[in-house]
């Protein structure tokens, strides 16, 4: 068995792409700001970002489609910047999937090994090994328009695949799918991508779709790579106010630190009447304005008063979402502000659960709150 | 899988704008043209039978009606009269009627090798034209449609603006070019070059008909080439094809409906084309139009007149009728 590479380790002796100091402009917009980044062999890296952040322009300069205002990109240790897009050892799946409408499927994942002036008998059998694998050989003579979406998605995907890139670049790949299908289809993804060995670099706004096809997340944010990491890196130890915030939900105090110790810290904040004691120690001034970000599921909601001094708060409960699995619970605290709070639904029992109105208790783990500094 | 078993191809519904038979010239204005209108029509069925009532009564009057006369002409014989035939339906006597059934107009057309060779002849020069004016036609509607956005109707308007001027002195500005002591010949003769022979010759009638029939070429191409989507070529990059390699295999297939739109607008009109080989072409070798006019006014002979129309029109209709089936193809490949 080898290890699934998905949210595996990475290996990070084998880079197969660098990006140094890129920069983007088009006229005045910077659209990716000096982003300097490597993404190893074998890994599916995601860039993740809102719309107009600049993914989709750096896959475009990896794919040759753009041209770097200013910076290198190295694919496979060579230099990319005369490399036109039909010479280059990638392959780019588009997220309107772009698929030929005049050819059959046949024809459109030919298309690329026909360019390779292969003799027709390996075209013919990569063709329909490449079909089989993406399970749409019996469909093979349809044209795209007779497919359905999840179809069209593993045309573009056998297309992209058929040649053989050592590196696959997908844009928004499941964006056009619906969630059943999209879910599905992502540990499709995966799979292959361990049986192909090919890196794959995935654009997405999709954080949910980032954190399960991941093994590294590119954040970005105008133009800018903000942090990257594994998706627990990224969930758990956000290095900034707009990490924390965009990955998931998270309830913020902004506050003081008042007490730094190597081993713990403390800090006041206006929203909450205790202090937040965390226990293990950051780097940052004393005194100095800092964020507690606790992410909604590692709160606990308790009828009674919990014991000690830190890290609790009292309030009530002004809105339940059921979502099945879980609930979502926004309780507003003493000092007025709105805590979410997630919790699984473990019992079915409806009269055990906390109800509207109800006034309960918060508590978190000292190890809980990230620190942020800016 | 199920549900993919249930989108075949299927037959397009006749829309309501007239994909279906209601002739070449209806379908090319609004393929082309307006909004489709069919969703909203087929709510509205009192609505719809109005709507497509009106092109219908229009077809009637006047491309039907006046098609049958002619058809009817075709069938009579000739007369030194007022109207130069013998009517069709003869009252003989009282009782009785004589329906005359004349098929020696185009037992006459085949016999005379005149006509023959100048169908021949019409054909070919429409299609030679045709081809020159796709040569000439095609690069330019792709570098209008691949230009910015708010050049592109500038251009078009460059392209539709001599429309403004008289056909007819258009094509007399060309003499002024092509004779023997014309411009281009002045202007050669600079160089040292020429003079050369251009007037009533065939070149001169591709020259006449391509500058002629040049926007006809561009408006369908144009507005099939403007609307192709150009991640298509980014895929067909991606995937190994150079720019030639990419125009062959995705953009030229692609445009073929285009292609064939603007090529029968072309082609169809320079069959039967009069002003212009009359002006620039051959005295020994007539095409058609001309022939017909020579039969209905100097020899003042309708029903031969009429059979010569009416075979060119047959003529004709092969391609229209292998367009259609073309375009209705296409039609339920464009349809999800």
């Amino acid at each position: 068995m080898t290890e699934r590479q998905g949210n595996g380790p990475v290996d990070r002796t084998n880079e197969y792409v660098r990006i140094e100091h890129v920069t983007k402009r088009f006229g005045d917009f910077v659209a990716v700001d000096n982003v300097t980044l490597s993404i190893f062999k074998g890994e599916i890296f995601c860039l993740l970002g809102g719309s107009g952040c600049g993914k989709t322009t750096l896959l475009r300069m990896l794919a040759g489609f753009e041209a770097p205002t200013s910076g290198r990109i190295f694919i496979d240790g060579q230099d990319m910047a005369d490399t036109l897009p039909y010479e280059r050892p990638v392959n780019m799946m588009f997220q309107s999937y772009a698929l030929f409408p005049h050819m059959t499927v046949e024809g459109n994942v030919a298309f690329g090994l026909e360019q390779e002036k292969l003799p027709r008998k390996e075209i013919a059998q990569r063709v329909a090994e490449m079909l089989d694998t993406v399970k749409l050989g019996e469909l093979a003579r349809r044209k795209p328009h007779q497919l359905s979406g999840g179809q069209r998605q593993r045309v573009a995907l056998a297309r992209a695949l058929v040649k053989k890139p050592k590196l696959l670049l997908l844009d928004e790949p499941l964006g056009a799918l619906d969630k059943k299908l999209r879910e599905a289809t992502q540990f499709e993804l995966i799979n292959l991508q361990e049986k192909l060995g090919v890196t794959f670099v995935v654009v997405t706004h999709d954080q949910e779709e980032a954190m399960t096809l991941a093994s590294r997340i590119g954040v970005m944010d105008r133009g800018e790579i903000v942090q990257v990491g594994t998706p627990t890196e990224i969930y758990e130890y956000p290095n900034s106010k707009f990490v924390a915030d965009f990955i998931g939900s998270v309830n913020m105090f902004e506050g003081r630190m008042i007490e730094d110790e190597p081993n713990y810290v403390r800090i006041q904040t206006p929203d909450l009447p205790c202090t937040i004691y965390v226990d293990h120690g950051i780097s940052a001034a004393p005194g100095a304005t800092v964020w507690a970000a606790i992410r909604p599921e590692k709160i606990d909601i308790e009828r009674e008063e919990p014991a000690g001094r830190d890290n609790r708060a009292r309030g009530v409960v002004r809105d339940i979402a059921y979502m099945g699995d879980m609930s979502i619970y926004l309780v507003k605290i003493d000092g007025g502000k709105m805590v979410r709070v997630t919790l699984p639904n473990s019992v079915r029992q409806l009269s055990e659960r906390i109800s509207w109105d109800e006034p309960v208790w918060l508590t978190w783990d000292a190890s809980s709150p990230v620190i942020l500094t800016q | 899988m199920a549900r993919s078993q249930v989108r075949q191809p299927q037959k397009p519904p006749i829309d309501a704008w007239g994909a279906g038979r209601l002739g070449l010239i209806f379908s090319l204005l609004f393929r082309y043209g307006p909004p489709r209108w069919s969703q909203y029509v087929r709510k509205h069925w009192a609505g719809k039978r109005l709507v497509i009532g009106v092109p219908f009564l229009w077809l009637l009057m006047f491309f039907a009606v006046p098609f049958v006369i002619v058809l009817k002409l075709s069938f009579s014989e000739v007369r030194l009269a007022m109207p130069p035939y013998a009517p069709l339906i003869e009252r003989v006597s009282e009782m009785a009627y004589a329906v005359n059934v004349n098929l020696g107009n185009y037992a006459f057309l085949l016999s005379d090798p005149l006509y023959a060779s100048s169908y021949i002849y019409s054909v070919k020069v429409a299609a030679i034209a045709t081809f020159f004016c796709l040569l000439v036609g095609y690069p330019m509607a792709y570098a209008i449609a691949r230009s910015a956005p708010t050049m592109r109707s500038v251009w078009l308007m460059l392209i539709i603006l001599p429309f403004w001027t008289s056909f007819l002195l258009r094509v007399y500005a060309w003499v002024g070019l092509l004779k023997t002591d014309g411009l281009i010949n002045q202007a050669l003769g600079v160089l040292g070059l020429g003079p050369y022979t251009m007037m009533y010759t065939d070149f001169a009638v591709y020259i006449g008909i391509v500058y002629s029939y040049l926007p006809f070429m561009i408006l369908p191409l144009y507005s099939n080439l403007e609307k192709h989507d150009l991640t298509l070529l980014e895929a067909s990059a991606d995937l190994g094809a150079g720019p030639i390699k990419s125009f062959l295999r995705i953009t030229l297939p692609l445009s073929f409906p285009g292609i064939i739109a603007g090529s029968l607008l072309v082609f169809i009109p320079s069959v039967g084309e009069y002003v212009i080989p009359s002006l620039l072409g051959r005295s020994d070798q007539l095409m058609i139009g001309r022939v017909l006019s020579d039969e209905f006014f100097a020899n003042r002979d309708w029903p031969v007149a009429s059979a010569v129309s009416i075979a060119m029109l047959l003529l004709l209709v092969v391609p229209i009728v292998l367009f259609q089936r073309y375009q209705n193809r296409e039609l339920a490949g464009a349809r999800r």
